[in-house]
């Protein structure tokens, strides 16, 4: 195959799906009867720094929470609960921080491995579960994400301050919080300085996965379990450590903000990150590079929901809708690329074949 | 390949166990009042007010849709003009300050947010652009600049007081003896109408048994709490079975589930509705259900903020909303409550006069 028609069809996968997301969005607003035209509009307008900014925050959270996510699924691990180990492990970090046991940045780093800690935690029940019970991981974790919710209700209780109709843990000290780069001159928000976590993760994960003999483990037994097996790679082993790897991951997920702006865990959290990861995962396809497209993907699709909703009159509803297409039309797109490029190999290797038996006919009329 | 399309599947069902519980919630009348938006009429030479809804949105017929009513209002007595923005359950406090930025933006001014959340967010907001006026609905905003701000009001309100004349109202309406609340979350939103309720409820019969059910104890789970009439439904219908005969509800859309079953249940239930008069909006089959409504004026509250903004006389600060000044209240459609009425506003006079205080910390109910 040529250069360029390996591109196209790498480049085909994702343009088509984009095409179709978008057929579809317009096709829902023009039955629910808004603006097709405004939406368009706002999509395609170039956003303003300060959108630029916050586009890039929300990216940030998102690839931690698809690398999450990302980790469990090159393992053939189901992590649904990214949502609960980061909801808790922001939570730990929270209330560690708000303590302020420790001086300046330090409490900072001690705070930021408690996340980690707490969030591998927590993913690891359900890994251990996995391997000495046999309890499916999507279960455990989906349940995990309830009494996560619960347990730092009760605690929060006990320790949390009232700050008006909020309850917040504690809020950290000023030495504790971690700055924001001020990418715009004329934007008020600024880049989170722990967004930077996000690419330190990725280029973690990425040598992680090519590099170690544990990346080559975690990929062989994901693709075929007894393989593996037969192999010698501990499976029982390698499902409890990427489980705490996953958990690790997404205990990151909630830190940017919090030690960036909301300085506290309460009512304001943002939730629903978790989820958000595993389509964010899916669209990048696993892949370290992969899920940063997908991150920045979702993070506009976002950023613009607020706009559209004030701009255009358009529901924040049809965001999650395009979300949603895209992630199927991409699914769908990539078995359909893959199908046709399988089918064009099989054409040139028979085309081939053909031109072989062509330039060679004497040696097939002996053989025979 | 086989591991990507069991990717795919676990997705796919994901996808729509979220969109279930997403058109159970957004049912109701989002399209009837989507159709009837009267920021898309209003052509006024007024104020040009933006507001930002509390998840749940317009067409809860309880929280949001008070504040829709003031709104509405601003537009017939004020001439005003207006834009709505509407909340999501993934908010966070730069989604909510970009939202507030971008109705200021747009020269919206006031720019009025729903709910408490916004309280972060408008504190932020307000300092970066001094010329718009922005009030937060059940807000602590002004505690959380170092400095005063010129611009920055919270609309706050003295919920266990209405809750309490409920309270009274379910109390002397039990055959039972038995009577229950279902909130949303607990804490300092939900926590005084519950404790309001109790004390209302202790004070007519120290021995009547009340059910307290909280939907989510997850505080960062608005979705579970607002937006979840299933659930809602399944908590009334439980205390129902168990024999309570008055339920009721703070917990915003959730509540509609409420009502939902105080009907199912049949003859001699009661449900109790939040913040609007809820027996104006229910359905015809369960309006007979619903005794009275703890009136929390959203829609005063809005009203007045675009009025005094209109008029210059726009005070910073903290506004509070309580029974003497009637920014609380119980409603009396459907006529059910006449035969108690004169034993509800004998509670409603010792409120104003101080001689009862009204807990608003469910602990603190004797």
């Amino acid at each position: 195959m040529s250069l360029v028609k390996r591109v196209g069809l790498a480049l085909a996968a994702p343009v088509l799906a984009f095409v179709v997301a978008g057929i579809v969005a317009s096709l829902v607003l023009s039955i629910t009867g808004d603006d097709v035209g405004g939406f368009w509009d706002v999509m395609f307008t170039w956003p303003a720094h300060r959108n630029i900014v916050s586009i890039l925050n929300t990216t940030a959270l998102l690839y931690l929470s698809g690398v999450a996510a990302a980790i469990g699924f090159r393992m053939n691990l189901f992590n649904i609960g990214v949502e609960g180990q980061y909801k808790i492990a922001g939570f730990a970090a929270a209330a560690f921080a708000g303590e302020a046991w420790l001086p300046g940045k330090l409490n900072t780093v001690a705070a930021i491995i408690v996340a980690m800690v707490v969030g591998a935690l927590w993913a690891g029940i359900a890994g251990v579960l996995r391997v000495t019970r046999g309890v499916s991981e999507v279960i455990s974790t989906i349940m995990l994400n309830a009494i996560a919710g619960s347990v730092i209700t009760y605690i929060i209780f006990k320790i949390g301050v009232n700050n008006g109709n909020a309850t917040n843990t504690k809020a950290m000290p000023e030495g504790t919080r971690v700055g924001t780069i001020n990418l715009f001159k004329d934007s008020p928000t600024e880049l989170y300085g722990l967004s930077l976590l996000a690419v330190v993760v990725g280029v973690g994960f990425w040598v992680l996965l090519n590099r170690t003999r544990f990346g080559f483990d975690l990929r062989a037994a994901g693709a075929s379990e007894s393989a593996a097996i037969a192999s010698g790679v501990n499976v029982k082993k390698m499902i409890v450590i990427a489980m705490l790897l996953s958990g690790a991951v997404a205990g990151l997920v909630g830190l940017p903000t919090m030690f960036s702006d909301s300085f506290a865990y309460g009512s304001s959290f943002q939730t629903g990150l978790g989820f958000t990861g595993i389509a964010v995962a899916l669209l990048g396809r696993n892949n370290p590079i992969g899920i940063a497209f997908g991150a920045l993907i979702f993070a506009f699709l976002s950023e613009q929901a607020t706009l559209l909703n004030i701009l255009a009159g358009i529901s924040p509803d049809i965001v999650s809708v395009t979300q949603g297409v895209i992630v199927l039309a991409v699914v769908i797109a990539y078995e359909v690329v893959r199908r046709y490029r399988v089918r064009l190999e099989q054409s040139e290797v028979a085309a081939q074949l053909a031109d072989q038996s062509r330039a060679t006919p004497q040696t097939e009329g002996v053989a025979s | 390949m086989r591991r990507f399309s069991k990717i795919a599947a676990v997705v796919v069902v994901g996808a729509m166990a979220l969109s279930g519980c997403g058109s159970s919630s957004g049912g109701g009348d989002g399209k009837s009042s989507a159709s009837n938006d009267v920021c898309k009429t209003a052509k006024g030479d007024g104020p040009k007010v933006g507001v930002a809804y509390d998840v749940g949105g317009r067409g809860d017929q309880s929280f949001n849709d008070s504040a829709y009513r003031g709104l509405t209002q601003a537009t017939k007595d004020l001439n005003a003009t207006c834009i709505e923005a509407k909340a999501t359950t993934s908010d966070n406090d730069t989604t909510r300050a970009e939202r507030l930025r971008t109705l200021a933006e747009g020269g919206y001014n006031p720019v009025i947010a729903i709910g408490y959340l916004y309280s972060p967010a408008a504190a932020k907001v307000a300092a970066e652009m001094p010329d718009t006026n922005f009030a937060v609905v059940d807000g602590y905003s002004t505690t959380l600049p170092k400095t005063p701000l010129k611009n920055l009001n919270d609309l706050v309100f003295a919920a266990n007081e209405g809750s309490y004349l409920v309270g009274v109202a379910a109390a002397l309406k039990t055959k039972a003896k038995h009577v229950g609340f279902v909130g949303g979350v607990p804490g300092a939103v939900i926590g005084p109408f519950e404790a309001g309720y109790e004390a209302g409820v202790k004070s007519v019969d120290p021995s009547i048994k009340i059910d307290v059910t909280y939907l989510t104890q997850d505080q960062t789970d608005a979705q579970t709490a607002y937006e979840n009439p299933a659930g809602g439904k399944d908590a009334a219908s439980a205390m129902y079975e168990k024999g309570a005969d008055v339920v009721f509800h703070a917990a915003g859309k959730s509540g509609l589930g409420v009502f939902q079953a105080a009907a199912a249940a049949g003859e001699g239930k009661w449900a109790i509705g939040v913040d609007s008069d809820q027996y104006l909006t229910a359905p015809k089959d369960q309006q007979p259900h619903i005794l009275t409504s703890a009136l929390k004026r959203v829609d005063t509250a809005v009203y007045d903020e675009i009025k005094t903004f209109a008029d210059k006389s726009l005070k910073p600060g903290f506004t509070n909303y309580n029974l003497k000044s009637d920014g609380v209240g119980y409603a009396t459609s459907g006529g059910f409550v006449d035969d108690i009425k004169s034993k509800i506003e004998a509670a409603a006079d010792k409120i104003k006069s101080g001689e009862i205080v009204v807990p608003s910390d469910p602990k603190k109910v004797k």
